[in-house]
């Protein structure tokens, strides 16, 4: 800020402050929503050319392209970048864009730290990312031992570089820690007059649960890492059978992080989703409170399954039922929000813009992942499917056309709102349609092959599985770049030449605090609460 | 924000304070899963882990109408270079009736060396029932170069023991002791390549 006290009479007139300043040492809400989302986006390209590399080389049995210890840097950095710099970046960007302006807040409650949450995370993705430079420059190694890190792969295997990785762990730890407190602590302090829980838009409500969910979960991640450092560098044994450890204890404390951390991924998504259809199909939401209920149910029991992960380890018969059928449990209330989303549509005066239409592919494909999910959950069918193709099937339909899908569907529907300008329309639809019949050409094969026994995380494969891998190929190729098109749409819009600006509300249908705000929204807004009625 | 009354100041310090609390008991208990997973997979026998030593065992009627075959499985860790072996394979042995068998086992190298044996017992539901009095598994063995060592195992099955059972296999891994010469935490995955490119040849 400049040393000239300047008065704040007029909201419509920002007083920005100017060049990198006002992003490296940025307080505001907005701006470091937006960066997070550029850096999500950023992420996305280059997790996504990860993927192609794996999907050129799966193009056709043998080895082609890259050695397989490359291949499985590869497998190991896509999962990496795409959960923890894509997925979870994008949601905490649209968290910090959008939940102070719904509950009417003029910003987060704990702005610094906001600051600093946002620029750990170049420097733990530089770290990570540096271990591939590295490796593709010949010295040596980048973590090679898939996104879940299995000791003793991780640890008597591990390569040198495996230290930066657990650094880089620790510093995105930190980061979605300090996130989680400070959307906390702007739910509970900062709603406006008149805001309580039970009128909290959807969205803000599932970012409340989630953050309860990051500040649970991540301080175990961090300990697990920090085992491994121990273990690798100062002569513990956590994971070493020799020195008394076990590495099955390792799965054990990583899934205890791992399991809430899939629903870290997408209870947000829930959120937008139920932002997204009531708007487009004008109607309320169809059964406000059981959405909050189902939403805290999820998140309960996704603390009590984690051994689904594992059923192959050796386990009591005892336990895996019992994680089994707490698995299969996580289906009724997910089955609630489903059946909501759909009755919200029902008899509503629908119109199909892209949100909506990225709304709609949300439901029915994380619908279609869910139930795989529940295939996957049955512990004598999940024998077979253990490690193949199946599970890659499975996870890539709830993370691609669930999780992704709902940012797409987050960024189409806030962006007017954010830049003032509508995004051109026909490109979105062009978006979408592109890249619903190419993710399904690249994921769908996959179940085939997965059923048939094709193994995951291997550069080659048998010959019965080249037909099917080549439309997953090209469908991947096709999908990846599609991507360029919201790429050159959002600039657009942003440029904000041969675009119709966007009015205040926006969309006909829209309700909420944030559409009430001007287009785009102000530096600074809601410096005096609005009164929520 | 100056324009924030106080309460809320104090309100978020009151909810930072709380939550960083919750952080720092959740990492916490990362580490307390490491001794709950022990006492969990003792109670449940989970991962074969065997009981802890008996001092003696109570005196038991051996059920003669059972018999229980225990296989013997031995086998090196990595870069583990010394020879080990059971004097026999297996042995037919009704449930509460002592038995001892022989173990074999040679320092391979012309240096000392410090190894540790890990037992193993499959299936999980058995290893409870598996009870040791003596096993060179308790302690670690000190071998000089060259030296070579029969060590016994002396063990009863519990006539509790599920009658589903007909089969024990008993494993030992034997390693070298962590943080001694040779005992190499982490590997080079050059070296894993050559080594299986040596399998394979």
């Amino acid at each position: 800020m400049s040393a000239v006290i300047e008065e704040h009479h007029d909201d419509h007139h920002d007083h920005k402050p100017t060049g990198i300043g006002r992003w490296l040492f940025s307080t505001n809400h907005k701006d470091i929503g937006t960066m997070y989302l550029w850096f999500s986006f950023t992420m996305l390209f280059v997790g996504g050319a990860l993927a192609l590399v794996i999907r050129a080389e799966l193009f056709q049995p043998g080895l082609q392209f890259v050695e397989p210890e490359f291949f499985n840097q590869m497998t190991t950095l896509h999962g990496l970048i795409m959960v923890f710099g894509v997925i979870m970046p994008a949601f905490v960007g649209l968290a910090n864009w959008m939940v102070p302006m719904m509950i009417g807040a003029p910003d987060m409650a704990l702005p610094r730290m906001n600051n600093w949450s946002f620029w750990l995370l170049p420097g733990a993705f530089g770290l990570l990312i540096a271990s591939l430079v590295m490796s593709i420059m010949g010295m040596g190694s980048a973590p090679n031992f898939g996104w879940t890190f299995y000791a003793p792969l991780s640890t008597t295997y591990g390569p040198d570089s495996t230290d930066f990785f657990i650094f880089s762990v620790h510093m995105m730890g930190i980061s979605s820690i300090m996130g989680a407190i400070n959307i906390i602590a702007t739910i509970i302090n900062l709603r406006a007059p008149g805001m309580t829980y039970m009128k909290m838009p959807i969205f803000v409500w599932t970012w409340f649960i989630t953050a309860y969910l990051l500040i649970a979960v991540m301080p175990v991640l961090a300990g697990v890492v920090t085992m491994m450092l121990t273990d690798r560098n100062f002569g513990t044994s956590f994971f070493n059978a020799a020195g008394g450890g076990d590495p099955v204890l390792f799965q054990h404390v990583f899934w205890f992080f791992g399991h809430p951390e899939v629903y870290i991924m997408i209870l947000p998504a829930f959120g937008v989703i139920s932002q997204v259809v009531p708007t487009f199909a004008r109607k309320k939401i169809f059964g406000y409170s059981s959405m909050v209920y189902a939403t805290s149910s999820i998140a309960f029991l996704s603390f009590i399954v984690w051994a689904h992960h594992m059923f192959t380890t050796g386990m009591p018969v005892a336990t895996e039922l019992f994680f089994m059928y707490a698995t299969m449990l996580i289906a009724v209330p997910t089955g609630v929000k489903v059946f909501n989303w759909v009755s919200t549509m029902w008899k509503g005066s629908l119109t199909f813009e892209t949100p909506m239409l990225f709304a709609i592919g949300f439901i029915f494909m994380f619908s279609i992942g869910g139930f795989t999910g529940l295939m996957l959950a049955i512990v004598p069918a999940d024998f077979q499917y253990h490690d193949t193709y199946f599970v890659v099937a499975h996870f890539h339909y709830v993370l691609v056309t669930g999780a992704l899908y709902s940012i797409f569907a987050a960024v189409y529907f806030w962006l007017p709102k954010w830049t003032g300008n509508m995004y051109d329309e026909k490109l979105g639809k062009i978006h979408f349609w592109s890249s619903t019949i190419s993710v399904n050409l690249l994921f769908f094969p996959m179940h085939f092959v997965g059923l048939a026994g094709m193994p995951r995380r291997i550069p080659d494969y048998n010959m019965q599985f080249t037909e099917f891998n080549q439309w997953a190929s090209v469908g991947a190729f096709v999908f990846g770049f599609c991507q360029l098109i919201l790429l050159y749409n959002v600039v657009k819009t942003i440029r904000g030449r041969k675009t119709v600006k966007a009015t205040d509300q926006v969309w006909e249908g829209a309700e909420g605090l944030e559409w009430t705000l001007p287009s785009p929204a102000p530096f600074h807004s809601f410096t005096t609460p609005p009164v929520v009625k | 924000m100056e324009t924030e009354p106080k309460h809320e100041q104090a309100s978020n310090k009151k909810v930072i304070a709380k939550l960083l609390l919750t952080v720092v008991a959740m990492f916490g208990f990362g580490f307390a899963l490491v001794p709950l997973y022990d006492v969990f997979c003792d109670v449940t026998g989970l991962n074969g882990k065997t009981g802890i030593q008996v001092s003696s065992f109570d005196s038991v009627e051996a059920d003669t109408s059972r018999e229980i075959k225990v296989e013997f499985l031995t086998s090196l860790n990595e870069y583990m270079p010394w020879e080990f072996k059971a004097l026999q394979d297996a042995v037919k042995v009704h449930p509460g009736q002592p038995t001892k068998v022989d173990f074999l086992v040679r320092n391979k190298t012309d240096k000392d060396m410090i190894g540790q044996a890990i037992p193993s017992v499959a299936p999980g539901i058995a290893a409870k029932y598996f009870q040791k009095t003596e096993c060179f598994c308790f302690t670690e063995q000190v071998l000089k170069a060259g030296e070579e060592k029969v060590m016994p195992v002396v063990f009863i099955v519990d006539p509790s023991v599920s009658e589903d059972v007909h089969e024990i296999t008993l494993s030992y891994t034997f390693f070298i002791k962590p943080g001694t010469e040779g005992a190499n935490r982490r590997v080079k995955t050059s070296s894993i390549s050559k080594a299986l490119a040596n399998h394979t040849n």
